[in-house]
């Protein structure tokens, strides 16, 4: 995989196949002291000790159509190959949180690529998931909540045309006026 | 189309859709799910996922739910979309890029034909 986002998205299938039903997703692009940060925190059916020590092995998996599991290792090799690292905590009936660390400026960093894709695809694909998203500049920061949509709309899906131009709106609109105003 | 910026002009736009929605009921609701394990998205299955919501948004197509699943143990076919049209079977299609997703979505889903020659068969 060639962009952080497409990482994200990645790590987020994990929450949504761990049961949760609320996850929240944090991009911190942090540029005064040269840091870019991600977390993905869910409420799942979280993991034991034994579980998370050896989650970063490729070789482990939860899942059972194949035996191989390598979004995690990925993600962390990236990670470290730029003065970053990657940390899971989790407990078993509360939930995990993915946190992951990169100097920005690192010449090996991959781009962060099309976050607010990543945002949608996770919102609409998994409509039973309440999702708080949260993209940051330095002190800009947007934050977005589906739950008063969700309310809004009273069972109506997400992928009515109306709806998700809404929804695509608002959220590309947010990524980009937080970019601007940093700039600015 | 029009364009909402508010949640008033969202609960607008919730009404009209539901009269479209009860109109498009009667021939079977549609669901397209797309393959989002980690072989999915390394072979591109999130430009398939933006390529069926654009044109879901741009063509006006009502009455069509789009989901996810993981990886099914099919990963050297993916990207993986599935099509369900009220009670016919599964259909399941192999290396969907962006320009297959639309063929399925204007021939499949709203025209009632498979795309053949992207048909796994399982």
């Amino acid at each position: 995989m060639r962009e952080l986002s497409l990482h994200l998205l990645d790590i987020a299938e994990n929450s949504v196949a761990s049961g949760a039903s609320q996850i929240k997703i944090r991009v911190v692009e942090a540029i005064k002291i040269d840091l870019l940060q991600m977390s993905v925190e869910d409420n799942g059916k979280g993991m034991d000790t034994a579980m998370v020590a050896s989650v970063t092995d490729p070789f482990v998996t939860s899942r059972t159509t194949r035996k191989v599991g390598l979004g995690i290792p990925l993600l962390k090799e990236a990670a470290e190959a730029c003065n970053g690292f990657l940390t899971i905590t989790s407990q078993v009936g509360v939930g995990t949180t993915v946190f992951v660390q990169f100097q920005r400026s690192h010449i090996d960093r991959m781009p962060l690529g099309d976050i607010a894709e990543t945002f949608l695809t996770l919102l609409i694909a998994n409509p039973a998931i309440h999702w708080l998203f949260h993209y940051q500049v330095d002190d800009e920061a947007f934050d977005f909540d589906d739950a008063p949509i969700k309310t809004e709309l009273d069972g109506l899906p997400y992928t009515e045309p109306d709806i998700l131009n809404f929804l695509r709106e608002t959220i590309e609109t947010g990524i980009q006026d937080v970019r601007a105003r940093d700039i600015g | 189309m029009t364009t909402i910026k508010s949640l008033e002009d969202l609960k607008r736009a919730r009404e009209d859709a539901l009269k479209k929605r009860d109109a498009k009921t009667a021939s079977g609701v549609a669901q397209v799910i797309v393959g989002m394990g980690t072989c999915g998205i390394a072979a591109g299955a999130r430009d398939t996922m933006k390529a069926i919501l654009d044109t879901i948004e741009k063509d006006s197509l009502n009455g069509i739910i789009v989901t996810q699943t993981g990886c099914i143990g099919l990963c050297e076919k993916e990207p993986i979309v599935q099509v369900v049209i009220g009670t016919q079977p599964k259909v399941t299609y192999g290396k969907v890029d962006a320009e297959v997703a639309k063929k399925i979505l204007k021939e499949h889903v709203i025209n009632g034909q498979p795309v053949a020659d992207h048909v796994i068969q399982m």
